[in-house]
């Protein structure tokens, strides 16, 4: 029978590593943003006076801490394009040359 | 030369150059890939500006800084949870999307299923959502239009009362974008979304940078003086005035807050579900730069919502609320009130002012041309390719006939939305677009969250999480208050709002998830493995991406 090099590449360590490299970022990070947005949301709707505390003139925590959302999606997407140049591409463009080249046999 | 010639000449400056455009890119035009992806030969800066000019519609332009001025703070949810949302878009889709698909959503979601149920899933989905959002979009513009060229109620404009030029800027709307997308294409769509990119952008950074100078660069001055001018004091500056109120009754408190919750939910799942989205990914030649070009959606789009933010107070500190409301009670022409009051005090009086209200009057009607255009495109992809393609003509059609039906989809698209916006001019069809996320969120991420990566998802658990998701969408919204029984809904005279919420979120998108899965242990097939495989090695590798 002959081999499928997908399946074939699917059973590899690299490409193992390959994914559980990508997950061990993309899923607590994903959790982590939106619990942190949630936060945001739910102070919004049940801490009213803690949001309405104003730190400097008119600013108040509930437009540092909407500023802040903003802040964390930029870092997020910072530091994603630097794992994600730095640990997956390599691996990726590797596996992906075997595969093209008739499999890992 | 008065304001609305000079804005009609300087619309008309932007629909000839698109036009025009549009004619060259479709002379580039000749495959299905260029037709569907543009070629995908978009570099990343490119197309995180289409990103952009697809995303920020006249709904974040007019809608969030109108939000702003009437009601402050709470404006501001909507711009977060809209900038927010693109971290699901860039950690869990777009990449493996692009590597994994050829022209739309359905191609991931179809990749290891039974093509026909899949895709047609897809295809409701597609055209649902797209239908829903290109809806409000045209009602809005019939409604500004009369507004941005000042036609009052006994007034008339080349012969037009407000009525006939609402329903002619819908037809016009309608029109050019059927030639957008059935002359240009992919390509044409793109370029048309970012020249209005580049417009868009300009004009609020030039409106904010004037608005922080007419308070000496002192952002909480600019706060003080928009909360002493809207009459509400402090209030207006936290969160509450609109979403999540609280009320006399406990239970309608608790109901708002539960339906500023589903709303929170729905904006920040919804943008990675979202069709037209999506096959943007497809139009750059690689994963590593549909990464870079969300990106550079981010800062763009993440830029512009603080734009946003300085527009809405602005206008509350230097318009004001009661001259706003008188213009327009919901809010929409905050920001060109603003740029009118921002032209007199910079730019030499009235003359100024005049000038500058047309500029970003024009700037408006581009920002609904080419997300509207982007729709279009979305749901004549999905038609053609998903519809017609795979399950009419059970993959045997050629591209030529491919193209040729994404044309005519296009057009038929066009055709009836252009219908439905006539009938829909006076109902106030805003909350459409919170039921296009809602509905992506609810139906169509799950489908391709569990597509990527549950290995053991089936064709039953991707149609029950489609049609679950989206059901549960619409009946809840059916059933709620937006559509019956107060004098706020679209049908004041009936009553059958048992839903107590404005926004399913809450319900639909655990729901979506829930048949997903449910689906998927119900089916007596068993996953394809080896079709499972194939996907995720091209996902995670690029292997074999088209």
């Amino acid at each position: 029978m002959a081999s499928d090099p997908y399946r074939d590449m699917q059973s590899t360590p690299e490409f193992g590593a390959l994914r559980k490299a990508l997950r061990g970022f993309v899923f607590p990070m994903t959790a982590a943003f939106f619990l942190w947005y949630l936060l945001y949301v739910v102070l919004s709707a049940y801490a009213r006076d803690f949001m309405s505390i104003k730190l400097i003139g008119n600013i108040n925590v509930a437009l540092v801490f909407g500023l802040l959302q903003f802040v964390t999606t930029f870092l997020i997407a910072w530091l994603y394009a630097r794992f994600a140049g730095r640990k997956l591409d390599p691996i990726a463009d590797e596996l992906r040359a075997k595969v093209e080249n008739g499999g890992t046999r | 030369m008065s304001p609305r010639t000079l804005t009609i000449v300087l619309f008309l400056l932007f629909v000839l150059a698109t036009l025009a455009i549009t004619v060259w890119a479709s002379r580039q035009t000749r495959s299905a890939a260029d037709f569907y992806a543009g070629g995908r030969q978009f570099s990343a800066f490119q197309n995180g500006m289409a990103i952009g000019g697809d995303y920020m519609s006249a709904a974040s332009f007019l809608g969030i800084a109108g939000i702003i001025a009437l009601n402050g703070y709470d404006g501001f949810l909507y711009s977060i949870g809209f900038l927010v949302a693109w971290l699901v878009a860039l950690l869990l889709v777009a990449e493996l999307l692009r590597n994994a698909g050829r022209y739309t959503m359905a191609d991931v979601l179809a990749f290891r299923m039974r093509q026909i149920p899949v895709r047609t899933a897809a295809a409701v989905s597609t055209v649902t959502v797209s239908v829903f959002y290109l809806l409000a979009q045209m009602v809005g513009a019939g409604a500004l239009v009369a507004l941005l060229l000042g036609i009052t109620p006994n007034s008339t404009f080349l012969g037009m009362d407000a009525n006939t030029a609402k329903v002619a800027t819908i037809v016009m709307v309608g029109a050019l974008m059927i030639v957008y997308v059935v002359v240009g294409g992919m390509k044409g769509t793109t370029y048309v979304q970012i020249v209005k990119a580049f417009m868009l952008m300009i004009g609020a950074a030039v409106m904010t940078v004037l608005v922080f100078a007419a308070f000496k660069f002192n952002l909480s001055s600019l706060l003080g003086d928009a909360a002493a001018t809207s009459g509400k004091g402090d209030a207006f500056l936290n969160p509450g005035t609109v979403y999540g109120k609280e009320v006399a009754s406990a239970t309608q408190t608790f109901y708002n807050k539960m339906d500023l919750l589903s709303l929170g939910i729905a904006l920040v799942l919804g943008t990675a579900g979202l069709p037209h989205i999506l096959i943007r990914f497809y139009t750059v030649p690689t994963a590593k730069i549909a990464r870079k070009s969300v990106l550079w959606a981010i800062g763009i789009i993440g830029t512009f919502y603080l734009f946003t933010l300085a527009l809405g107070f602005g206008a509350a500190a230097l318009v004001g609320a009661n001259a706003i409301k008188a213009q327009n009670p919901g809010g929409n022409t905050a920001a060109p009130q603003l740029a009118q009051e921002l032209g007199r005090r910079f730019f030499g009086g009235e003359l100024g002012g005049t000038a500058f209200l047309a500029v970003i009057a024009a700037v408006a009607f581009a920002t609904i041309l080419a997300v509207v255009a982007g729709l279009t495109l979305a749901s004549s992809s999905s038609l053609s390719h998903d519809f017609y393609a795979a399950v009419v003509k059970k993959g045997t059609a050629t591209e030529r006939q491919e193209v040729t039906v994404a044309r005519i989809s296009a057009f038929a698209i066009g055709a009836v939305s252009i219908v439905l916006g006539i009938l829909a001019r006076d109902l106030n069809v805003a909350f459409l677009v919170a039921l296009a996320f809602a509905v992506a969120a609810s139906g169509n991420l799950p489908a391709i969250l569990y597509s990527l990566f549950w290995k053991r998802f089936t064709t039953r658990g991707a149609t029950w999480a489609i049609y679950g998701g989206l059901t549960t969408a619409v009946l809840l919204v059916l059933f709620s208050p937006i559509v019956s029984g107060t004098p706020t809904s679209m049908f004041k005279t009936l009553d059958f709002d048992w839903f107590p919420l404005s926004n399913p979120g809450i319900i639909s998108i655990p729901a979506g998830f829930f048949f997903g899965w449910l689906g998927t242990v119900l089916s007596r097939e068993k996953a394809d493995e080896g079709k499972y495989a194939e996907m995720e090695v091209r996902a995670l590798t690029g292997a074999g991406a088209h």
